[in-house]
């Protein structure tokens, strides 16, 4: 992916970047992303984003692991090799939680994650599009394209607000 | 989000964002102390007696344990149970006290996951070994053969087992890895060259912004929800190995939850021996602090008190069944040939844990530490008196027997050590050892520094209300 020009305000704390979050929004300006060392809470819904899907994706894997789990056993033991065992029912189903239980937390587990990695574009070997290093330490970023923002309304508004620095430079984010 | 000041801070001392990056950051970067090599080196000596000991098992054959066909299980299952109970604690803390959302967690889940981690796969190494002839330990799956396809018996609570296992050993990697990969990211942001690009290799490039902290959390949050079951099912699943026989001594209803309690109880006992050296030694006391030592106690004093009285109400039961095989069984337990070994478990187990009833000991550091290896030594026991002393004298007199191990059942187990002791030592210089963003996430409401700032806000005495911090 290209470059492109942003506008970069960092702050050193959480609530100051709160505050421009619901400020530069208000004005009507959009913003790309904001960049935190840890969740901030209440941000995601600062920056209007709609609640994670992520949950559905597990739901629908832990279904997948189920079926997979009860069916397999059912299938084995059931019909394709029915044991004898003292004459006791070779579909004994109570014998077959255990297993499908542990493989619906498996396939929701790694199904889950996977779908996260993915979504996120974390791939190993893939790198940070991120506006400044200090993200993942104690520096609190947002960034908003310059083609859409008016830079010295914005940069009073973040400088007011306690900005620690504004700057507008090229970046992939 | 507001917390009121008489809670105990979890964060001692001055504290900033970038000082909590640089406290736990550091010791990674730092080229490691004389205690670390001194540690390693013994465990790394510890690890070849393990490899020595398993070389000769796998060339010779398990006729080299001490087992005889009275006594099949011996030391081997022993460890391998008491190994999967310690790997019970960090799923535990990171996933049951996130849902009930306890702060404390915060410091210690990292080690503590990554302890769990290391015990599972050390319990790994003896059912694989037991098993007799671990190149061919895929049969336990459910692969098609050329036998019919004969499949794996899933009436087995053997085989429900490996599924437990494996399953747990996986999602607890997951868990653990999904809560590295900011931190390692924090990492990777302050290294230059090699240590750059193995760091951003290994997170995935992670970049903090708002977008990815959602999705963090509600993964998080449903890995929580999964492993809190999972964790319950593991114990429950190990135990009934034993429950669903009809040895005299295993076949009883109480050993899912006992099981669960005594795993929850051990594990707790050796996160405590692991992380008083580690805050020592890594300089931590800021972040694991003396509050986190004492609920943790707390938590060691309540599945203690689980544990000892699932031990009265087994005897009781025992009694009260009136079978007589389940009454000499018990009996024997604790008045035959093996009685040291029970009553060395009902004095670690059942009397040490009592004594954190009292304040002062759960905040005295060398006693907590001589507490909890204590409760280390007394669920070691615990696994070999239920083993052992019920398969020692079965139903028939004639062929009941003694055991005892032999040097490789012993080697085995201080090279089990020496193989856990190793990846923790490894896992300490290169991993952050406690969680920093989480760490991060909770400063602005149980940081010394911020219970200082809001009672003085409101005008409180913190002398009246909070007299650690005043």
């Amino acid at each position: 992916m290209s470059q492109q020009k942003y506008i970069i305000g960092t702050f050193l704390d959480e609530e100051p970047l709160l505050a421009a979050v619901k400020e530069v929004r208000a004005t009507g300006t959009p913003i790309h992303e904001c960049y935190t060392p840890f969740p901030v809470h209440g941000l995601d819904e600062a920056l209007g984003y709609s609640r994670s899907r992520l949950p559905r994706a597990a739901f629908m894997f832990g279904v997948l692991g189920f079926s997979l789990g009860l069916s397999m056993q059912a299938w084995m033991l059931g019909f394709d090799w029915p044991m004898n065992i003292g004459g006791k029912p070779s579909l004994a189903w109570p014998d077959f939680v255990p297993v499908t239980f542990e493989l619906t937390v498996l396939i929701t587990a790694l199904g889950m994650v996977g779908t996260y990695l993915v979504a996120c574009g974390f791939i190993p070997g893939s790198d940070p599009k991120m506006p400044d290093p200090g993200v993942t330490s104690d520096k609190f970023c947002i960034a908003i394209p310059s083609n859409t923002a008016d830079y010295d309304k914005i940069n009073g508004l973040l400088q007011r607000l306690g900005a620690d620095s504004v700057v507008e430079k090229e970046v992939e984010l | 989000m507001y917390e009121s000041p008489i809670r105990r801070p979890l964060i001692t001392g001055k504290t900033s964002y970038a000082k909590i990056t640089d406290d736990i950051v550091t010791p990674i970067e730092a080229t490691p102390t004389k205690w670390w090599y001194l540690g390693f080196g013994v465990s790394v000596a510890a690890l070849g007696l393990w490899l020595l000991t398993v070389g000769y098992l796998l060339f010779t054959g398990v006729g080299v344990w001490g087992l005889n066909k009275t006594v099949d299980w011996g030391w081997d299952i022993t460890n391998f149970v008491w190994w999967v109970g310690i790997g019970h604690a960090g799923t535990l803390i990171s996933a049951v006290l996130l849902l009930f959302r306890q702060k404390w967690r915060t410091a210690v889940n990292r080690s503590a996951e990554a302890m769990t981690i290391f015990a599972v796969i050390c319990a790994g190494t003896y059912p694989l070994l037991h098993a007799g002839r671990p190149w061919v330990i895929y049969w336990v799956f459910p692969l098609p053969n050329t036998y019919g396809s004969l499949w794996a018996n899933f009436n087995s609570p053997l085989l429900w087992d490996v599924f437990a296992i494996s399953t747990y050993l996986t999602v607890s990697l997951v868990f653990w890895y999904v809560g590295l990969i900011p931190d390692l990211a924090t990492i990777r942001d302050r290294a230059e060259g090699l240590r750059k690009k193995i760091y951003g290799l290994l997170s995935f490039g992670w970049n903090g912004s708002a977008k990815a902290w959602q999705r963090f959390e509600s993964v998080s949050l449903i890995l929580a929800g999964l492993a809190t079951p999972l964790v319950l099912s593991v114990h429950t699943i190990v135990s009934m190995d034993f429950a669903t026989s009809v040895i005299p001594g295993w076949h009883t209803t109480i050993f899912p939850p006992y099981f669960v309690a005594g795993a929850v109880f051990s594990g707790f006992a050796m996160v405590l021996t692991l992380l008083i050296i580690m805050r020592k030694v890594m300089r931590l006391e800021a972040y694991i602090t003396i509050n986190h030592i004492d609920v943790m106690n707390k938590i060691i004093l309540v599945t203690g008190s689980i544990v000892g009285s699932a031990y009265i109400t087994e005897f009781f039961i025992a009694w009260y069944s009136a079978v007589p095989y389940e009454q000499y069984a018990f009996i024997n337990r604790a008045f035959g040939p093996y009685w040291w070994a029970y009553w060395a478990m009902m004095t670690c187990n059942v009397i040490t844990p009592q004594l954190f009833w009292s304040q002062k000991l759960r905040r005295n550091i060398p006693a907590v530490f001589i507490i909890s290896i204590f409760v280390n030594i007394g669920m070691w026991f615990e696994r070999f008196v239920i083993i052992v002393t019920s398969l020692h004298r079965d139903y028939l007199p004639s062929s009941w027997a003694m055991y005892s191990p032999t040097w490789v059942e012993i080697g085995m187990f201080i090279g089990s050590l020496g193989l856990f002791f190793t990846l923790f030592f490894l896992f300490a210089k290169f991993a952050p050892v406690i969680a920093i963003a989480e760490v991060k996430s909770i400063v602005k409401t149980s940081a010394e520094e911020h219970i200082k700032k809001t009672a003085e806000k409101e005008g409180i005495d913190l002398k009246e209300v909070n007299p650690q911090i005043a």
